[in-house]
C-alpha cells in the first residue's frame, strides 16, 4: 500500500519497512516513525472515538500531550489500553486497536450520544440520575461506565517484567532539547555526574521538528553531534525512552525508562520498563513548551492539529495529514508551519490569522479573519473563516494547523506545590513561586521560546547549578525571534468548541459552570471535568481559565491556575510495582533445616516472613488433625523436636546487662543466677502486656533474650529505644541474634536419654535442673548453647547451634532419637500442648490484656521500677471483676469450644452488657479426649466449676462449658522438673 | 572433632556461583564474623585494639580492609569484624580475648549470607539493586541499604569490579533470587 502523505527528508529511515495493523488492516510505515506518524503517511486521520460524545477524533499533537489518539496497543496480555499513538515507537508486527466504540469506528452506536448533548453536560450526573436512588447502582453507573470510557484491559496477567534501580547524580537534566543539551554540554565537560532524560526515542526536542539551523548545520544535526560528544564523556549518562515522571522530596525524582516498548516483546529475562529513583543534587528542568489551541466550532474533527505538530509530522516524520492544509493562528509561530509545510510540497490554502498586523507570504494567502466552523463527519473537509471586513469564505482543506500561543511545561515546579506565574508576553505561566529542591528551569520551559534563549538559558542554569566559575561557552548562531502572540482563547460565538478533547469538555459547558456558581478554578476543574483526564490538561487548561476569567471579569492571573502532579504522564501500574509481584511480593525467611522439613513432607504457614512447619504428614494421614494428634501423643509419650529457630533472640552485653533487663522486665532479672534462665514479661508503658520470652544469664555481663517470633521486631526495637532514649548511660550493648542461631525444642519424657547421646557434658537433673543453661559443646566439640525450658510443659531443652549446623543437629537428633521413636512436631502440635498447659501465647497477649489478667499481676515486682509498672496499678486496670485468664472445657465432651466465641451466664440475658469474657485459643486435645480453650472471665479465679454458656451470635454457637484451670496437663509442673 | 557438617546459607554442601557474560555472582560461604560493640566509657580502650588489629577504626561509612581480618562500621562505636572462617572459626572467642570488658562481641557467623558481585556490570546491577551511590563510592566505601525489602550491608571492596554484600541469611534464597533477576535484568 503506498504511504500517499509520506513527503520527502525527515530523520526516518526509509530502507527499513515496517508493517504493522491499525483495526485489523496492514499499513506500511518505517524506522523511526510513530503509530501517528505511519498512520496519516497512510492517510489514515481517523484514530478514535471521543471520551462522552463519541464523536470521531484524530491526533492533535505529535507528543505526550496528546489528548485524542489514544489506542489499544499489542494483543493479548500483552494488550495495553489508551497508548498515546503519538509517541508509541513503530515496530515490525505491531497491532493496534481503536477504542471506545459499538461497532467499526466509523459507524459507531454509541456515536448517538453526540445527538443528546444537550442532556449531557458537565454535571449531568448528578442532575439526570437522581431518581429512583436505588436505580444509580444498578442501572445507571454500570450503564454509564459502558458508554463513556477509554480502552479496556485484556484481564489477564501482565506476562513482562518490570524492574526499579536507583541512580545517584550531582546534575539531573528533565528534557533534551537545546536547552537540555547546552546544560548538559556545560555539565558534562565540566567532570559532573550528569544524568540527561528525555521521553522521546530520539533525543533533541523541537531541534527535530524545525527547519532552523544552529551555527552552520541544522538544528537536529546539531542535536546529534552534541550527543555523540556527550555520548563519549564517561560522566554523562544519556537516558533516551525515559520519562522524568515526578519530582519528590528532597531531590529525588521518578522516571520510568521504556526499555522494551519498541519491540515486539521484551528479550529474554530484560523488562518492560525500569522505575528509577534518581537522587540528584541539582536538577535542570529543560521540558520545553506546549503549543496551545484555539477553540472554535467543531474543532475537533480528524485532521485538526496544532501547528507544531504538523512541523514535526512534515520535518521529523516526512508526513502531512492532507495535501491541502489551512493554519488559524494568533502568533509568528503559526506561519511557520505553512512556510515549511510549503517548503515540502504541500498545498497552503490559507494561513488564517487573527491579528491585524501578521506576517505575509507570496507563496499563500494570508488572511485577517478567524475561523467559526468546520466540516466532515469522519475528518475535516471544509473550514468557514470569517474575515476581518466581516466576508465569510470556506476553505477546501483536509488538514488545519492551530496555534495559539505557546504554554511553558511548568508541571514539575509544581510537585513540590509551587505555583507559577503569569508572564503577560508570553499570556502564559512561567515557573513560580517555590521550586523543588535543587531545581534551576531553563529554556522553553522558562519562557525563553527562541533556540538562542533556549541554548544560553541551558547553559547558565547548568553553570549557576554546579557553581562553575568562569564566562559562559561560546554559543553558536541561532534563531533568537522575538515572541509575537496577541491572547486569543476561543472564537465568541463558539459553543461546542471543544478545550478538553480527551474529557469531552467545551466552552459551553465552563459556561455553564460558571453559571452554575462553580466559578473557583478547583471548582471548575471537577464540575466540568476539565484537565482531570490522563493528560492532566496540557493542552485544555488554559483555555478554561481563559473563558472563566473573562465570564468573571478577571485577569487569569486572578483566576489561577490548578496545580500539577505526579506522574507527569500515564503509568503503568506494574512498573510501580517492579518485581515485587506475586512470589516475589515479600521476602521468605528460611529456618536452617527448612530443606530437611521439605524432606519430610512438612506443610508450611507463614509467620511473618517465616516458613514453619505447621505438621508433618505421614503416610496414610488425611486430614491435619490426624497428624497434629499423634505428634502431640508422641511427644508427650516418649519425645518430639520443634524447629523454634524463628524466636526472636537478642544477645544484651554490659555491665550493666542485668540492670537493663530488670528495667524492661516487669519481674526481677538483677539476682539472676548465672547459668539460669527466668521467663519474663514485658509491659509497655501503658501496663499492657507487651511480650514474654525467657532471659538466659551466660555471664555476668551476657544475657539472651527471647522474643515470641510475631515480636522479634518489635521488642527489639523497644529495647533499643529503652538503651539510646531512656538509659543512655548505661553500659548495656544489644544486637540481634536470631538468625545466627539454629534452635530446637527437644520435650518429652525421653528428651534427656535422646539429648544425653548428643551433648558432651552432664545434663541430669542435678547437674542441669529446670530452668538451667549453658554454653556447652555437642557431638564432641562443636559450640552450642542448652536451655532447660519448656513450652509443651514437657521435660523439655532448646538446643542452640550456629546456623551453618542446624541442618546437620536436626538429622542428629533424629538419629539419636530413632531409638525413642522421636516426632518432629510443628506449630499446631506447639500451639495445641501450649494450650493443654495454659501457657500465654500471642492470642492472649493481645494488646488489650495486662499481667493481672494473665495471671501474672503478682509478676510486677514492687521492689523496683520497670517500665510500666506504674500505669499498671492504674484503676481501670485492677478492678474487682477484671477477666482472669482461664481454662474452659465442655460439659458434652463432643462439643467444640471455638476461639472467639464470648462467655455469658448460664442464666440471664445473652447481650453485649451482660458478657463474661471471651475464648482466646481452642483445640482438640488428643490427651484429654475433647476440645479445650483459653480464655479470659471476669473474676474467672474465683468461678472455677461453674457451668457457662459460650455463644457465638454470629456463627450459632451455643455451648454449655465448665470453667476449670487454664492448666489442663500437669498442673503442678512436675513433668518438666522431672 | 564433631563430624556435623555444614550447609551454606543457601542450603547447598558448597557455595554456589552464577556466571553471566557481564557478572558473576558468588554465594561466599568463608566468612567468619563478629559484631564487636565498645563498652560505655572504654571507647578508647577498643578503638587501640581496632587499631592494633586491623591498622585503623572503621569509621562511619567506611570498611578497613586488612588481612586477614576486615572491618566495618555498623553504628556508633559498633562494628563488624570478619575474618577467614578456615583460621577463624572461634572469632567471637578469639575477639573476645583481645577486646577483654573494652566490648562486647557476639559471634555472626551464622545470621548473614555474604555475595561477592564481579564484573564489568558490577555497577549497573548494584543500581537496579540497591540505592547506594556505587559510582561515587570509592574502595572500602560502606553502605547500610535496602535489597528486595531486606537490610543489607554493601561494601566495594579493593578490586573495582567488585561489590559484597552481606545480607540476612534466612533470606538468602529470597536475596539470591533478587540478584538474578538483576543480573538478567541488567544490559
Amino acid at each position: 500500500m503506498t504511504q500517499k502523505n509520506r513527503l520527502s527528508g525527515g530523520q526516518i529511515d526509509l530502507n527499513a519497512t515496517h508493517s504493522f495493523k491499525f483495526d485489523g488492516k496492514t499499513y506500511q510505515g518505517h524506522q523511526g516513525d510513530t503509530l501517528a506518524s505511519a498512520l496519516l503517511a497512510n492517510g489514515v486521520r481517523l484514530m478514535g472515538r471521543s471520551f462522552k460524545y463519541h464523536r470521531p477524533r484524530g491526533v492533535l499533537t505529535a507528543g505526550s500531550e496528546e489528548p485524542n489518539a489514544l489506542v489499544q496497543l499489542r494483543s493479548g496480555a500483552r494488550q495495553e489500553p489508551n497508548t498515546r499513538a503519538t509517541t508509541a515507537e513503530l515496530f515490525d508486527g505491531l497491532v493496534a486497536k481503536s477504542q471506545n466504540h459499538l461497532g467499526s469506528l466509523r459507524f459507531d452506536a454509541m456515536a448517538i450520544n453526540d445527538r443528546f448533548s444537550n442532556f449531557l453536560t458537565a454535571g449531568f450526573y448528578y442532575k439526570t440520575f437522581m431518581w429512583p436512588k436505588a436505580f444509580w447502582e444498578k442501572l445507571y453507573e454500570p450503564i454509564i461506565r459502558k458508554a463513556a470510557g477509554l480502552g479496556s484491559l485484556s484481564l489477564l496477567d501482565d506476562p513482562d517484567v518490570y524492574d526499579k534501580g536507583f541512580l545517584h547524580c550531582d546534575l539531573l537534566i528533565v528534557g533534551a532539547g537545546p536547552a537540555g543539551l547546552s546544560a548538559a554540554l556545560t555539565a558534562g565537560r565540566s567532570g559532573a555526574q550528569v544524568i540527561l532524560a528525555d521521553e522521546d526515542f530520539r533525543m533533541g526536542g523541537r531541534l527535530n521538528s524545525e527547519t532552523l539551523a544552529i551555527g552552520d548545520e541544522s538544528g537536529a544535526d546539531w542535536a546529534a553531534t552534541t550527543l555523540a560528544e556527550l555520548g563519549a564523556l564517561p560522566n554523562v549518562r544519556i537516558m533516551t525512552r525515559t520519562t522524568v515522571i515526578g519530582a519528590f522530596d528532597h531531590g529525588i525524582y521518578g522516571a520510568v525508562e521504556r526499555v522494551s516498548d519498541h519491540l515486539s516483546m521484551p528479550q529474554t529475562g530484560k523488562p518492560r520498563q525500569i522505575l528509577w529513583r534518581i537522587y540528584s543534587k541539582h536538577t535542570v528542568l529543560a521540558a520545553g513548551a506546549t503549543e496551545r489551541p484555539i477553540a472554535f466550532e467543531n474543532n475537533d474533527r480528524p485532521g485538526i492539529m496544532l501547528a507544531s505538530a504538523m512541523r514535526t509530522y512534515a520535518n521529523r516524520f516526512a508526513v502531512t495529514a492532507d495535501q491541502r492544509v489551512a493554519i488559524f493562528t494568533n502568533n509568528d509561530d503559526g506561519h511557520r508551519t505553512a512556510a515549511d509545510l510549503h517548503a515540502k510540497g504541500v498545498k497552503i490554502v490559507a494561513v488564517v490569522d487573527v491579528r491585524a498586523v501578521a506576517p505575509t507570504s507570496m507563496d499563500y494567502e494570508v488572511l485577517h479573519g478567524e475561523i467559526v466552523n468546520t466540516k466532515g463527519r469522519l475528518g475535516l473537509t471544509f473550514a468557514d473563516v470569517k474575515l476581518a471586513n466581516g466576508t465569510e469564505r470556506t476553505l477546501d482543506v483536509g488538514a488545519l494547523g492551530v496555534s495559539g500561543g505557546w504554554n511553558p511545561n511548568v508541571h514539575m515546579t509544581c510537585h513540590q506545590r509551587g505555583r507559577p506565574t503569569w508572564n503577560d508576553d508570553l499570556a502564559a505561566f512561567v515557573p513560580g513561586g517555590t521550586l523543588p529542591h535543587g531545581m534551576i528551569v531553563a529554556g522553553a520551559a522558562n519562557g525563553d521560546l527562541s533556540t538562542h534563549g533556549a541554548l544560553r538559558g541551558g547553559a547558565q542554569a547548568a553553570k549557576a547549578a554546579l557553581g562553575l566559575k568562569g564566562r559562559l561557552p561560546k554559543l553558536p548562531q541561532a534563531e533568537d525571534a522575538p515572541v509575537n502572540v496577541t491572547p486569543f482563547w476561543y472564537v465568541k460565538g463558539a459553543s461546542r468548541a471543544w478545550l478538553d478533547q480527551q474529557n469531552d469538555v467545551t466552552v459551553k459547558d465552563v459556561k455553564l459552570s460558571h453559571q452554575e456558581g462553580f466559578r473557583s478554578v478547583e471548582h471548575l476543574k471537577r464540575y466540568t471535568t476539565l484537565g482531570m483526564a490522563t493528560d492532566q490538561g496540557k493542552t485544555s487548561n488554559m483555555g478554561g481559565l481563559a473563558i472563566m476569567a473573562e465570564l468573571a471579569s478577571k485577569t487569569i492571573p486572578e483566576v489561577g491556575t490548578t496545580i500539577f502532579r505526579p506522574p507527569y504522564t500515564p503509568t503503568a501500574i506494574g512498573v510501580l510495582a517492579g518485581r515485587h509481584t506475586g512470589q516475589d511480593f515479600h521476602p521468605k525467611r528460611l529456618t536452617p533445616s527448612h530443606n530437611w522439613a521439605e524432606e519430610r513432607g512438612a506443610v508450611f504457614v507463614e509467620v511473618g516472613n517465616w516458613l514453619r512447619a505447621q505438621w508433618f504428614p505421614i503416610e496414610g494421614e488425611t486430614h491435619w488433625r490426624e497428624s497434629v494428634d499423634r505428634e502431640v501423643i508422641a511427644t508427650r509419650k516418649s519425645v518430639g523436636v520443634c524447629d523454634v529457630t524463628t524466636l526472636g533472640k537478642v544477645d544484651v552485653q554490659g555491665a550493666d546487662a542485668a540492670a537493663f533487663l530488670n528495667m524492661i522486665y516487669c519481674n526481677g532479672f538483677a539476682k539472676l543466677a548465672v547459668g539460669k534462665t527466668r521467663y519474663g514479661l514485658m509491659l509497655r508503658e501503658d501496663g499492657i502486656a507487651m511480650d514474654d520470652g525467657t532471659a538466659a544469664r551466660l555471664a555476668e555481663d551476657h544475657f539472651v533474650v527471647t522474643t515470641t517470633t510475631a515480636n522479634a521486631l518489635p521488642v527489639y526495637r523497644h529495647m533499643e529505644f529503652v538503651r539510646q532514649c531512656l538509659v543512655p548511660d548505661m553500659d548495656v550493648q544489644l544486637i540481634s541474634t536470631t538468625e545466627a542461631w539454629a534452635q530446637y525444642a527437644v520435650a518429652g519424657p525421653n528428651a534427656r536419654k535422646l539429648l544425653e547421646k548428643i551433648v558432651d557434658v552432664d545434663i541430669s537433673n542435678e547437674a542441669f535442673p529446670f530452668m538451667a543453661c549453658a554454653n556447652i559443646t555437642i557431638c564432641g566439640g562443636l559450640r552450642a548453647r542448652l536451655f532447660r525450658i519448656s513450652f509443651s510443659g514437657e521435660l523439655a531443652y532448646e538446643i542452640a547451634v550456629p546456623t551453618a549446623y542446624g541442618d546437620a543437629l536436626m538429622r542428629k537428633i533424629m538419629e539419636a532419637g530413632a531409638e525413642f521413636d522421636v516426632t518432629p512436631y510443628g506449630t499446631e502440635a506447639l500451639g495445641v500442648m501450649r494450650i493443654e498447659k495454659g501457657h500465654a501465647a500471642g492470642n492472649e497477649l493481645n494488646g488489650t490484656t495486662t499481667a493481672a489478667n494473665l495471671g501474672m499481676g503478682r509478676m510486677v515486682s514492687s521492689l523496683k521500677d520497670s517500665i510500666g509498672k506504674v500505669l499498671s496499678q492504674r484503676d481501670g486496670l485492677n478492678e474487682a471483676d477484671d477477666l482472669r485468664q482461664v481454662g474452659i472445657k465442655p460439659v458434652d465432651p463432643s462439643d467444640p469450644v471455638p476461639a472467639g466465641a464470648h462467655l455469658m451466664n448460664a442464666d440471664g440475658p445473652v447481650d453485649a452488657a451482660h458478657d463474661q469474657g471471651y475464648a482466646t485459643s481452642a483445640c482438640y486435645s488428643p490427651n484429654l479426649g475433647h476440645s479445650i480453650a483459653l480464655g479470659f472471665l471476669k473474676n474467672g479465679s474465683d468461678r472455677m466449676g461453674e457451668r457457662m454458656r459460650l455463644m457465638s451470635p454470629l456463627t450459632g454457637v451455643d455451648v454449655e462449658v465448665e470453667i476449670v484451670s487454664a492448666h489442663f496437663i500437669d498442673p503442678d509442673g512436675d513433668r518438666l522438673r522431672a | 572433632m564433631h563430624n556435623l557438617q555444614t550447609l551454606t546459607a543457601l542450603g547447598g554442601t558448597q557455595p554456589r556461583v552464577d556466571t553471566f557474560p557481564h557478572i558473576t555472582i558468588t554465594e561466599n560461604d568463608g566468612v567468619a564474623l563478629a559484631s564487636v560493640a565498645a563498652r560505655v566509657g572504654k571507647q578508647a580502650a577498643c578503638h587501640k585494639v581496632l587499631k592494633k588489629l586491623l591498622g585503623g577504626v572503621p569509621e562511619t561509612g567506611r570498611a578497613v580492609l586488612h588481612d586477614p581480618e576486615a572491618g566495618f562500621c555498623m553504628g556508633p562505636d559498633q562494628w563488624m569484624l570478619g575474618a577467614p572462617k578456615d583460621t577463624h572459626e572461634m572469632i567471637a572467642d578469639q575477639l573476645k580475648d583481645l577486646f577483654g570488658d573494652t566490648a562486647s562481641v557476639t559471634e555472626q557467623s551464622g545470621a548473614w549470607v555474604c555475595f561477592d558481585l564481579r564484573g564489568p556490570a558490577m555497577e549497573d546491577m548494584s543500581e537496579r539493586l540497591c540505592n547506594i551511590p556505587i559510582r561515587q563510592m570509592v574502595s572500602g566505601d560502606v553502605r547500610r541499604t535496602v535489597i528486595h525489602q531486606l537490610g543489607c550491608f554493601a561494601i566495594r571492596r579493593l578490586d573495582a569490579d567488585h561489590l559484597r554484600i552481606f545480607g540476612p541469611r534466612a533470606s538468602a534464597a529470597t536475596l539470591h533470587h533478587a540478584m538474578l533477576k538483576a543480573a538478567l535484568s541488567t544490559a
